[in-house]
């Protein structure tokens, strides 16, 4: 913390309340970090564990002393009110997923990704049966040039995990955004082929990939169904199952 | 009293929807003690032969014909249902969406790898349904009450939901019976 010296003298550790409970917390954490540690669970899609905060999907709304925010950004602050399972956050919660269904081209019934998909899991939690909005089917490309990788941009939801793991967790750079708006793209450190980049399998890049963006080539269908991970227990089911005891 | 009438259609699909409503086994003898079946592949009733209570949709709507039966199920349900991905997202067929109608032909009919037409003819018979520039999901095109999603929805699922509609009761599905794929 850069800015440590300033908090010095005063306490690091605080409460706030989500959805009226007493959650202790340590000046310095995120809305969602606190929760987690206290066996809150808030859905998620751009935040990853030892990853730099993004911000940018938005599905870890909640409201904080009556304004909305994402819980991956706003740190705690001693007595702050946090709403996070009123059927308004839920409501935006929805809104949010069901954009993201149909602003890619999402076909869970072949998808290599399906049942370990976060995408799909955090729709099942939120039980969405079908999207309010009107598909746009846009024109997105693969690239599978990669002996061992492939990148298919139907599946991407521009969370920028890819990004950020490549950079801090294997230390290659290999992805970035290109274009704005509805033209962002996920693009290659190299010629703009796949092949041309330093990737491999083994990179953590792949396996942050919230989607079936960014996989593993020959690896297929190896789970059955019934077996896969979120076939097994819905998302969020670990970080609630450890939640304290007499918090419960 | 009369039983509750349903009726049941493929539009856009691939039957697989209606193969996981057989695959309720023995309940299916259930359900025919409780409800009556109007239009189905289960007596192949052309057009709905009166009210119905329950219309359950298979896929979205890819031609002309899916589009008057559809209208036709909104006109004469009460309720309708999307059933399986295919009605409520689109599915499998909306994979030619990202193309125009006519490059989808063309690499089907001309050009594609496999293909073997010296005439090169995509068929054009007046009898063939008009195709549509894009595959739409079922509540694009006509109000829809119920969205049942799955690939294909689980049989359970599919009871669950009938009796919900038939007793008036809320429904969720759940972990494992809500699902995509």
């Amino acid at each position: 913390m850069s800015n440590a010296s300033v908090h010095a003298n005063r306490p690091s550790s605080l409460t706030i309340t989500i959805d009226g409970r007493e959650v202790n917390a340590v000046r310095g954490q995120t809305i969602l970090e606190a929760a987690e540690a206290a066996g809150v669970w808030i859905p998620r899609l751009c935040h990853f564990p030892g990853l730099e905060e993004f911000g940018g999907c938005r599905v870890c709304v909640v409201v904080a002393n009556g304004r909305s925010c994402a819980s991956c950004t706003q740190p705690v602050a001693p007595g702050m009110v946090v709403e996070n399972e009123t059927e308004q956050v839920l409501e935006t919660r929805r809104a949010i997923i069901e954009m993201l269904l149909v602003e890619g081209n999402h076909f869970c019934m072949f998808c290599e990704k399906s049942g370990r998909c976060e995408l799909q899991a955090l729709a099942y939690r939120l039980g969405i049966t079908a999207s309010r909005f009107d598909a746009l089917w846009p024109k997105r490309e693969v690239d599978a040039s990669h002996p061992d990788v492939l990148i298919d941009r139907n599946r991407c939801i521009l969370c920028s995990r890819c990004v950020r793991a490549s950079r801090d967790f294997d230390g290659k750079h290999v992805f970035h955004f290109a274009g704005r708006g509805a033209h962002k793209r996920i693009v290659v450190n190299s010629s703009g082929s796949l092949a041309d980049t330093s990737v491999a399998s083994a990179d953590r890049a792949l396996e942050v990939c919230p989607v079936g963006s960014i996989l593993p080539k020959r690896r297929g269908y190896d789970v059955p169904v019934g077996a896969r991970t979120f076939d097994v227990a819905p998302i969020g089911a670990g970080t609630e199952r450890a939640r304290p005891e007499e918090s419960r | 009293m009369a039983k509750p009438r349903i009726a049941t259609t493929s539009l856009a699909g691939c039957f697989g929807c209606h193969m996981s409503i057989l695959d309720l086994d023995e309940r299916i003898l259930e359900l025919a003690e409780i409800v009556d079946f109007d239009r189905s592949p289960i007596d192949d009733l052309k057009h709905i032969s009166q009210r119905c209570d329950v219309g359950l949709i298979e896929g979205g709507c890819c031609n002309e014909e899916n589009v008057h039966v559809l209208r036709e199920f909104r006109r004469n349900c009460d309720v309708l249902v999307s059933l399986g991905d295919c009605a409520t997202m689109g599915g499998i067929p909306a994979l030619r969406n990202t193309v125009s109608l006519d490059a989808c032909l063309r690499e089907a009919y001309i050009d594609g790898p496999t293909v073997h037409n010296p005439l090169r003819r995509i068929p054009d018979d007046a009898e063939i349904p008009l195709l549509l520039e894009k595959v739409y999901s079922a509540h694009e095109v006509v109000r829809i009450d119920y969205h049942l999603p799955g690939c294909p929805p689980p049989p359970e699922a599919i009871w669950r939901a009938i009796h919900a509609i038939l007793t008036k009761a809320p429904l969720t599905l759940g972990h494992g019976l809500l699902k995509y794929d």
